[in-house]
């Protein structure tokens, strides 16, 4: 009787421990794909309740140490690896196999009262470095530009620096706005600004400017043509086994559910269903 | 001998409810008790008082703990001179110069819009409403501290900001006549009669009213020409210094008006009657004897509005422009700038100790410096105050 009882007990806690401790997923690294490894962690541990998805957020270069060292399986990245960080993990007997689960796109904003219509990066570069002041040395009207940017926390900015400014610094006299949201506020309501924003949040209050001549869109975004683009990686330690649930993770974005995530959270989804 | 003792403190116990012995007498125990109970209860009560005594070293300690790094990391020289602020740049560079200007000149700003209108409040306030106008007036202007100040912050950045943009001009122009004018007529009627004051003779009257209406007419016109420059200005981004100087200076100005209209109440009515005895009249009374009496105690009062201002962080985060430079020329309030709680605030979040050392110590640097400046105004308002109340009291 009390044998029985003991063992059943005992066969439960070993189960229980054995269901934790199999399916357990630590995700690390970019702040930018970290709300996408968040928002797929909580829709699956919904779906799948013994699974534990840990995310933590401590940039791309962490993110990849942390996957050749073997304390997460997947490694959020807002870009590529580095041949320095690819030989190291190969070293370390870790091949990283790229899966891009979106695309992010950023819009360059003006107000609709704004002639201009489109810019070159060039252009949108030298009107945050503070070289070109007015709009109308761009064909505008005489009127001081407004250069509005994301604060320096944001993922947003961090592309946008990367992609547009080329890491140069910005002028002294951008202003900066803590929100995607304000800072098209801040543009629909100015008629000299220009802003930037995530391309979720363009609406029919402000004028996504076309860039190289190529209007941002979903389509141009994802098929890579415009320019202020970029894919969003997870990396894994090899292809993961099919079937599994790491495989099952870093393939949501590839379903229905997925792309709807991706899109509820502002990014450009690779699929269109 | 003990169970008499025992007892004997039922017995002290029971006396409340009638009991059957009521000895008014404390044995020795039931002394020794009282006063245990009454140290315990002292202390109890010391310990919760010097709490928040204990909190405050603790915050300093905190706070230091954690600029000290910064120091030690990038040096004293950058911080304080240079105004070039790329904290996620590569290399990164943290000259904090313009933050201190944006701070100061927000402040600044805002001392200039709640001193000038929080003294006239509180003159108005305690010598010039009648009673029952001031019961209601009061709470009115307290109101506006109980305002959260998100809801300043959004008033200024949907509202005053797109305003500015717009009629930036217009409103510039009435604000100087809402300030101005009563500023004008104020001066005027004093200057005025001090002028006259000083000639005796049967056309006193009659001089007076004449040099108060030249003063008058005067200063109309330079207020006129003024609001008409003033009209043509265009503002081209409405999230500037001026605004956040405007919300801030009306958010300072219940702490003016509250803490300047006690210094006045303070100045007892012996004062004015005496004043009024001598022949004084009601402006010369309030002009040089009142405001002079309630002077430390108004400058108290502009010291609080200071901290209030310095501290606010919400509304420079959101209508401020946050642009870290100093405009130019310095004092031009028109252009965006930044302030040091803002960049507290907005670049916490990414700041963790993974990011960069520097990135995330020169936000306590920054924290210390702001409490280092609240701490010596408390200070300077403190000492201040003292030397009102012991001037008032005439010792």
């Amino acid at each position: 009787m009390n044998w029985k009882l003991l063992s059943i007990i005992g066969l439960s806690f070993v189960l229980i421990g054995s269901a934790v401790a199999d399916e357990r997923i630590a995700i690390d690294g970019s702040t930018t794909v970290g709300p996408i490894a968040k928002a797929f962690s909580e829709y699956y541990m919904e779906q799948n309740p013994g699974v534990n998805i840990t995310v933590s957020e401590s940039g791309s270069g962490n993110g990849a140490k942390s996957l050749i060292n073997g304390t997460c399986d997947i490694a959020d990245m807002s870009r590529f690896m580095k041949d320095k960080e690819f030989n190291a993990a190969v070293e370390a007997g870790v091949f990283p196999v790229a899966h891009v689960v979106a695309m992010d796109g950023i819009a360059v904003l003006v107000h609709p009262s704004n002639p201009i219509s489109g810019l070159s990066v060039e252009q949108v570069r030298d009107i945050y470095l503070g070289t070109v002041t007015n709009w109308k040395e761009l064909g505008g009207p005489n009127k001081k530009i407004i250069a509005i940017s994301r604060d320096t926390n944001s993922g947003t900015y961090e592309t946008f620096a990367k992609l547009v400014m080329n890491k140069q610094k910005m002028a002294a006299s951008v202003e900066y706005v803590g929100s995607n949201g304000g800072a098209r506020q801040r543009v629909q309501t100015t008629p000299a600004a220009i802003g930037y924003v995530g391309l979720g949040f363009i609406d029919h209050t402000v004028k996504p400017l076309k860039i190289n001549g190529i209007e941002p869109t979903m389509l141009t975004v994802s098929s890579g043509t415009y320019p202020i683009s970029r894919p969003l990686f997870m990396f894994t330690n090899g292809y993961p086994e099919l079937g599994g649930h790491l495989h099952a993770l870093v393939t949501l974005h590839l379903s229905p559910n997925g792309q709807e995530i991706i899109e509820a959270i502002g990014f450009v989804p690779v699929t269109s269903y | 001998m003990r169970l008499l003792e025992q007892e004997d403190r039922a017995g002290i116990w029971s006396r409340t409810s009638g009991g059957r012995k009521a000895s008014l007498l404390l044995s020795k125990s039931a002394g020794r008790h009282k006063r245990r109970a009454s140290i315990i209860g002292h202390g109890f009560l010391l310990t919760i008082t010097s709490l928040s005594a204990v909190a405050i070293l603790f915050i300093f300690y905190f706070i230091f703990r954690d600029a000290l790094p910064f120091f030690q990391l990038r040096g004293l020289t950058e911080f304080f001179s240079s105004s070039r602020w790329y904290p996620s740049g590569e290399p990164s560079e943290f000259g904090a110069l313009a933050i201190f200007a944006g701070s100061g000149l927000v402040t600044l700003g805002a001392v200039m819009v709640s001193v000038p209108l929080g003294i006239a409040a509180s003159i108005c306030l305690s010598d010039v409403l009648p009673f029952h106008l001031r019961q209601m007036a009061k709470p009115v202007i307290e109101i506006l501290a109980a305002i959260p100040s998100v809801a300043y912050g959004f008033f200024a950045l949907v509202v005053l900001a797109p305003m500015l943009q717009e009629q930036g001009g217009q409103i510039l122009s009435i604000v100087v006549y809402v300030v101005g004018l009563p500023l004008l007529f104020l001066g005027a009627t004093v200057l005025g009669d001090l002028f006259s004051q000083r000639l005796a003779g049967t056309h006193r009257g009659l001089i007076r009213i004449s040099t108060t209406a030249l003063l008058v007419g005067l200063g109309l016109l330079a207020l006129a020409l003024l609001g008409r420059r003033l009209t043509g200005l265009e503002i081209s981004s409405g999230t500037n210094a001026l605004n956040v100087s405007l919300i801030l200076g009306i958010m300072a100005l219940p702490t003016v008006v509250s803490v300047s209209e006690d210094a006045l109440q303070a100045v007892g009515r012996e004062l004015r009657e005496g004043s009024y005895a001598l022949g004084a009249t009601r402006a010369e009374t309030m002009m040089k004897v009142v405001l002079p009496a309630a002077s430390s105690g108004i400058l108290a009062a502009v010291i609080l509005g200071v901290m209030r201002a310095i501290g606010e962080t919400m509304v420079v985060w959101m209508a401020s422009g946050n642009a870290a430079q100093i405009p130019h020329p310095w004092y031009n309030y028109l252009e965006p700038i930044r302030t040091l709680t803002a960049t507290i605030a907005g670049d916490m979040g990414e700041a963790d100790h993974v990011t960069g050392s520097a990135r995330y110590h020169v936000l306590f640097a920054m924290a210390a410096c702001l409490l280092l400046i609240s701490f010596f105004s408390n200070l300077a308002s403190e000492t201040v105050r003292r030397r009102a109340m012991r001037k008032t009291q005439g010792t």
